[in-house]
């Protein structure tokens, strides 16, 4: 997965893999009945295809959360069932590694579910919390850790083992409750970790290692793009869990911004474009939500043939997960190599011409880099401002699913360019067309 | 589960982790969200523990509880992969996009 080249033929290796270890097990000595499990797959795979082949590009992170879900569920049951089975008689080591699944895989479910009905507008975006929350999800979580310890002494208490799970299941949601939408990259990541360990735990517990392998390197490429996703944001992963980001920032962003927001015209705009050297777009979750991509090509492909150099800039947090703007562009036919990460891009904004912000805010806001008391402060932002000229398409004044103002709008360098994205870009192909 | 099996379990979880920080850290964040979608995908392998709950006729409760398992990681792996694979389709070199 090093190289787009090569990560299909990788993915075609895994798939075949993948084949070969479920044969395997069909043909394990353990099966007796072979009804349930043929319905089973059957059904799986029609779900599983539908999912694959009609989800569109843009629900791309609601996909990912139910998967998660789907994954750590089946884990939770599998673990549910083997207690079952066993009815009490577990050793220590299986009921350890038992209960990490149960545990694991329960919260990681409803955490998912959760996630998905954010993402997918079910749920309001912006992170619920409450007096007390983190005290509480601590003490609910040390509870649930204490019976889960009792359980290894003593795994005939069915009914603990049932409370055990049902509180990891609440624990999930509650865990997942304050994470405001702009924190769901870093969470994303989390989620697709643990369902992955999860697995692995499984994997332990029917003494798998084919489970536990893929298990682990799940959980390992989820934290890793965790930790990725933070440094990224410059917080500390208990911050994301635990900072409620939503309250963080209406306490400290006292400055409010004085001054106006100057408001451009399609037409200037357009000429501005049209007669330009160097043009980087950079996208923001706006972009997905208007369904802009496709418009935005058309715009570079029309500079592109004027002469114009287009570049894209993408911040690892842009969106609701990792490489989300990627594959919205890539959906669009947006070549990978006019793709540009931050380090690559930023020192090339004092010599472009015009940085076109399309749907982004935190991402291009210079409090950033500028003010010690932002709630963002220290994250490394694409630093548009140093551009020669800076145009942002945006729905209107509002403040973003931050709620941060961003005094990148009052900065003269800014122009701001006010409708729906997808319309707004639309024009501006037609109107430099005829510049 | 006996010590021994443990001991060389963990064996293969530490061999495991190794392995997954040496692949995994050299994914560029353009493939990041294939990345998530694939490893979902193979994850899905927890199909192979479901597989046997469902199939070994232990008791009614393992039967069904392992047959929903059975559906949720057969969605998983066949979903992940069709998805992995539809997103890499799309990453297209300037080249190849201009003669499109």
């Amino acid at each position: 997965m090093s190289h787009p080249e090569t990560a299909k033929r990788g993915m075609h290796l895994a798939e075949f893999g993948m084949l070969m270890a479920i044969i395997g097990t069909l043909l394990h000595h353990h099966i007796v009945t072979y009804t349930w499990i043929i319905a089973g797959l059957s059904i799986g795979s029609l779900v599983g295809l539908a999912m694959g082949l009609w989800v569109p590009m843009t629900a791309m992170p609601q996909r990912t959360a139910l998967s998660h879900a789907f994954g750590a569920f089946a884990a939770a049951l599998v673990g549910i069932s083997e207690y079952f089975r066993h009815a009490g008689h577990l050793g220590k080591i299986e009921m350890s590694a038992l209960g990490f699944e149960v545990m694991l895989g329960s919260l990681t479910t409803t955490g998912s579910l959760l996630a998905f009905a954010k993402l997918q507008g079910l749920v309001r975006g912006t992170p619920m919390t409450y007096k007390g929350q983190n005290i509480f999800n601590m003490a609910l979580l040390a509870t649930t850790v204490v019976i889960f310890i009792y359980l290894i002494f003593v795994p005939g208490s069915m009914p603990l083992f049932f409370a055990m799970a049902g509180l990891a299941f609440v624990f999930g949601l509650l865990l997942v409750m304050p994470i405001g939408s702009a924190d769901m990259p870093v969470v994303m990541s989390l989620l697709n970790s643990y369902a992955g360990l999860a697995s692995a735990a499984t994997g332990f517990v029917l003494s798998n290692n084919v489970l536990i392998i893929a298990g682990t390197l799940d959980g390992f490429s989820g934290f890793i793009l965790s930790i990725l996703m933070c440094r990224a944001m410059n917080r500390s992963i208990t911050n994301v869990l635990f900072g409620a980001f939503g309250s963080a920032a209406t306490a400290a962003a006292g400055a409010d911004q004085h001054g106006t927001m100057r408001e451009v015209g399609l037409e200037d705009i357009a000429t501005q474009l049209a007669y330009a050297n160097k043009v980087v777009f950079v996208p923001g979750y706006g972009l997905a939500t208007a369904q802009a991509q496709h418009a935005v090509r058309e715009l570079a492909d029309v500079l592109e043939k004027r002469g114009v150099t287009v570049k894209y800039g993408i911040h690892p947090v842009a969106g609701r997960m990792p490489g989300h703007m990627n594959v919205l562009l890539a959906e669009a036919n947006v070549p990978y190599s006019s793709l540009y990460e931050l380090e690559q891009i930023n020192p090339e904004f004092p010599t472009t011409d015009v940085a076109v912000v399309i749907g982004a805010n935190d991402v291009v806001n210079p409090d950033a880099r500028d003010n010690p008391t932002s709630p963002i402060a220290g994250m490394p932002i694409l630093e548009v401002d140093k551009s020669k000229s800076v145009v942002v398409l945006k729905r209107g004044q509002g403040k973003g699913f931050s709620g941060l103002e961003n005094p990148l709008f009052f900065k003269p360098v800014t122009g701001m360019l006010y409708g729906d994205a997808k319309d707004t870009l639309t024009r501006l192909v037609q109107a430099v067309q005829h510049a | 589960m006996t010590v021994d099996t443990l001991i060389s379990a963990l064996y293969v979880f530490a061999l495991a982790a190794f392995l997954g920080y040496q692949v995994i850290s050299r994914v560029p964040p353009l493939l990041h969200t294939p990345l998530m979608s694939a490893t979902n995908a193979i994850s899905g392998i927890s199909l192979v523990g479901s597989i046997v709950t469902a199939g070994a006729n232990y008791n009614k409760v393992s039967t069904i509880l392992g047959f929903i398992a059975v559906v949720c990681s057969t969605t998983n792996v066949v979903g992940g992969f069709v998805i992995t694979d539809r997103m890499l389709k799309m990453f297209k070199r300037k080249d190849v996009a201009k003669k499109e």
